[in-house]
């Protein structure tokens, strides 16, 4: 019986690695450059979230606090038009009971219509409606904010990030790392300087922050100590409320993310079972054929 | 392939029927997403209900609203028609019902204004519309009769309007679906 | 376990349909009895491998059609929605996108597969004319694809790789009016666009069919480089090469399903989840990764024109390089010289993706410069001057003694 023969297969498997290592040292010391980050912004520290990694799964409660600090402080500017009503009652959200979620809506007017004779008209909200956006159109937002547009914070976490840097991006494409987005907007919230640093031009209406492009930004810091007052009872600090409505609009942005790492958690787990198979298959079949 | 030894035969047998199974299971579990996606998605299925307020139709009065796409006719029906209804002998009728298995409040008929013939809207509802031969609805399709309890009473209609599932919220909310 | 070398069919419904039209026996001959080299190793894989993807690309593609509007207020709201509210949209069009890279991924190692052991050289020149026609439509129904979500980082893409056709004198501007079917990129462009990603592929796949086709005429190369001379060469492709390629395949799935269940939108940009808006550029537009080693190569010329043309040049270097790789020997196996410049090959092509990825200003124009200098010295001077002066090392007989000669060197044979 011939014995199998791994020779032909490994040596050009160790030769590309070797090149691939070849490539790395020698690409290093030009990678290692930092990325231009924009306009000397710093960059945002990693933060945990309960929703990171392969096991990862929202906090409800922490959703939920996170949903009452964007309804009483942030909404005042910020729209949700993408997040329909319905969804903070399904599974993977934060799975209010359909009762509260029902009166929840009922504090929300929405326009619908035309009616009979033709007239738009407003009525309380329902499940299937989606939360009403603060101002009437884009427009109407910057004239209300000195120019400057309160973007809608349906797909912010998504919509934002920074750049990872070498060697950070190459890890994470094995850690599974996708939280630049709320690691910077929890960064923005928190980043916030009462005084910009001496000899720091601040334009006329513009705040400091440390993570914003250009350290400047109209939005004046939205969160302070005790700024709402938690129905669970955990103290609201600055930090506490940042977490929590970023965490709020992670999910806000990625409704999906725990069927999705649910299911994939099964995927994987079925794929490699049958990779192995295929893997004992190929190698019964091709035994005692030389190759 | 010299190998002729039976237990590895066997044993190879085995590993290749497991493996051919579960490829198969595995191209059977991959095909459901590609089939359920056309299944109605989160958004229609959010409108597959809805809750009508018959505080302000009278006594007489009739309205249609929309529910799943279709038509749905609520009728506030008046004593004569309800009395109507009642007098059918319901051994005459082609689809034998009889009115109280048609609502829930004799006052109240809540049906899906689709003719069982092909489909088409029945007349009726406005105040100056036919409403053919039995007080009821008239589809000008085909031409056939609705009585007050929209059940089928001439024309090539097989069947009754079809009431669709609804309960009452209060004396005069409706939840449809 | 072999079967026949002509399909011979026995049951006589089968025969009478065969008869009529010999489809099975064309299966039979191109996916069963074909006698493909035995010493195949798992880099001649990506062929299978891209070949799934072609499949996923085109079946997640015409269920996103399903529920996606090409319109310039919807394209956006319609994507979310796919991603929010169709069942199981979340997975479809994270395939979709993701699906994407894997294809450009695997082409890649096709292709360098391919300037490793010489699979550009005759006689398969027709064979892999036809793969740069694959690669180049694929960039096509890549970017096509990348405008339809109608995000940031599509518009600005659509803006500005439309406008590479400005470059022309005279007829630059006509062209990009009648791309845009307008006077900037707007909702006829989107429309135009969404129509052309669903024509390319129709396209792509049937130049992967005449790839296939012409792979079958003149056989696989192999990593000797050797032609196949007997019948000892080589094994029926059928369940060899079947079932190697689907291990391979079902191996390389536990990357692309890492990347869409758990890494969804790390090969995208967050600017793309932004909606389009054609008063705002950006501060850093990027393309899809993929595209990043001829973005450097664009951007590394002071001179529009010049850019565009040496990069439609750096593509059409592909088209000719077996004319200008003139050794005998087709595998650098046997060519240690030349191999060492296919690796400083690689660091150049993997640099300008990197240097793609960086502002074009200051130090990296420069070596953006140099980079596209070598990619272009590379394949001018070096090949036809190595393949030239250096004398490949002695090959074996044939495919079989080498299959032999590494048998008897391996120290002690492992057992499987």
């Amino acid at each position: 019986m011939i014995k199998r023969n791994h020779m032909m297969t490994s040596k050009s498997v160790r030769k590309a690695l070797l090149g691939l290592a070849t490539v790395s040292v020698l690409a290093l010391p030009l990678l290692a450059h930092p990325a231009q980050a924009s306009g000397g912004a710093a960059t945002p520290h990693t933060q945990n979230w309960s929703f990171a990694g392969v096991f990862g799964r929202f906090d409800k409660a922490q959703l939920k606090r996170g949903l009452q600090v964007y309804r009483e402080v942030c909404s005042a500017c910020h729209g949700l038009k993408r997040v329909a009503f319905r969804t903070l009652a399904e599974p993977g959200g934060p799975e209010m009971s359909i009762e509260a979620v029902k009166a929840l809506a009922k504090e929300y007017e929405v326009q619908d219509g035309p009616d009979d004779e033709g007239e738009m008209y407003t009525r309380t909200a329902l499940l299937s409606d989606y939360f009403p956006s603060p101002y009437p159109n884009d427009n109407a937002a910057r004239a209300s904010n000195n120019g400057a547009l309160p973007p809608d914070l349906s797909i912010i976490t998504k919509a934002r990030g920074y750049l990872r840097g070498f060697p950070n991006w190459f890890f994470d494409l094995f850690t599974g790392y996708q939280e630049t987005g709320v690691d910077y907007l929890y960064a923005l919230l928190t980043g916030y300087e009462e005084e910009a640093p001496e000899g720091f031009v601040l334009n006329d209406g513009m705040n400091f922050n440390h993570y914003f492009s250009g350290n400047q930004i109209a939005m004046p810091a939205p969160l302070s100590d005790e700024g709402v007052e938690y129905a669970d009872g955990t103290k609201a600090t600055v930090k506490q409320m940042a977490k929590d409505v970023s965490a709020f609009l992670m999910w806000t942005a990625e409704p999906t993310l725990e069927q999705r790492k649910r299911i994939g958690f099964q995927v994987i787990l079925f794929i490699l079972l049958f990779a192995g198979m295929m893997y004992f298959t190929t190698k019964r079949l091709w035994r005692g054929v030389k190759h | 392939m010299t190998n002729a030894d039976t237990v590895d035969e066997s044993r190879r047998d085995f590993l290749y029927i497991a493996t051919g199974a579960v490829a198969t299971v595995g191209a059977g579990l991959a095909c459901w997403p590609l089939i359920d996606q056309m299944n109605p998605d989160a958004t229609v299925k959010a409108l597959s209900s809805i809750e009508v307020d018959l505080a302000p139709v009278e006594v007489g009065q009739a309205i249609t609203v929309v529910w799943r796409g279709k038509p749905v006719f609520i009728r506030h029906r008046t004593v004569k028609e309800i009395k109507e209804a009642k007098a059918v002998d319901v051994a005459t009728l082609r689809d034998p019902q009889t009115d109280a298995e048609r609502v829930q409040k004799p006052a109240w008929l809540v049906m899906v204004g689709i003719c069982t013939h092909l489909g088409c809207i029945p007349k009726g509802q406005k105040v100056g519309d036919e409403k053919g031969d039995y007080d009821g609805w008239f589809c000008p399709c085909h031409g056939s009769h609705y009585d007050s309890s929209g059940r089928i009473r001439k024309g090539p209609a097989p069947l009754n309007l079809l009431v669709p599932a609804y309960t009452f919220l209060t004396d005069t909310k409706i939840k449809i679906g | 376990m072999s079967g026949h070398a002509t399909f011979e069919p026995q049951n006589k419904y089968v025969k009478w349909f065969e008869d009529r039209l010999p489809i099975l026996g064309l299966v039979h001959s191109s996916l069963v009895a074909f006698q493909t080299p035995r010493n195949l190793n798992y880099w001649w894989t990506f062929g299978g491998i891209l070949f799934m993807f072609l499949m996923i690309q085109i079946i997640t593609g015409v269920i996103l059609a399903m529920h996606y509007i090409p319109h310039e207020t919807l394209a956006f709201d319609s994507t979310e929605h796919i991603l929010r509210n169709v069942n199981y949209g979340w997975l479809i069009r994270y395939m979709h996108a993701n699906g994407a890279s894997m294809f450009f991924f695997a082409v890649y190692i096709h292709m360098f597969r391919g300037f490793y052991y010489g699979s550009f050289k005759g006689p398969r020149e027709g064979l892999w004319i036809l793969g740069v026609i694959i690669y180049n439509l694929m960039m096509a129904a890549g970017f096509l694809g990348y405008v339809l979500p109608w995000g940031q980082m599509s518009f600005w893409a659509a803006t500005v790789i439309t406008n590479l056709f400005s470059a022309f004198p005279i007829i630059g501007e006509p062209i990009v009016h009648w791309l845009w079917g307008g006077y900037s990129v707007g909702q006829p462009t989107l429309n135009r666009f969404y129509s052309f990603h669903y024509l390319v592929p129709m396209i792509l796949f049937v130049f992967v069919i005449l790839h296939v086709w012409a792979l079958h005429v003149v056989g696989n190369n192999n990593p000797t480089g050797i032609s196949v001379k007997s019948k000892q060469d080589t094994l029926p492709f059928h369940p060899f090469y079947t079932i190697k390629d689907a291990y391979a395949i079902v191996a390389f799935l536990l990357i692309f399903v890492w990347f869409v269940f758990f890494n969804p939108n790390q090969l995208g940009h967050p600017d793309n989840y932004i909606p389009a808006n054609p008063m705002v550029t950006p501060p850093h537009i990027v393309p899809e990764w993929y595209f990043l080693p001829f973005y450097a190569i664009l951007r590394a010329v002071p001179d529009k024109l010049g850019g565009v043309l040496l990069m439609f040049g750096a593509l059409a270097m592909l088209a000719v390089m077996p004319w200008l790789d003139r050794s005998k020997a087709r595998s650098l196996t046997y060519r240690p010289i030349m191999a060492v410049f296919f690796w400083l090959f690689v660091i150049d092509a993997l640099f300008l993706g990197w240097l793609g990825s960086q502002p074009a200003e200051g130090i990296y124009v420069i070596m953006s410069r140099l980079a596209t200098a070598y990619y272009f010295l590379h394949f001018l001077i070096i090949m036809p001057l190595v393949s030239t002066f250096e004398k490949p090392r002695p090959r074996p007989e044939s495919i079989m003694q080498s299959v032999l000669d590494k048998a008897g060197d391996a120290s002690p044979a492992k057992e499987a």
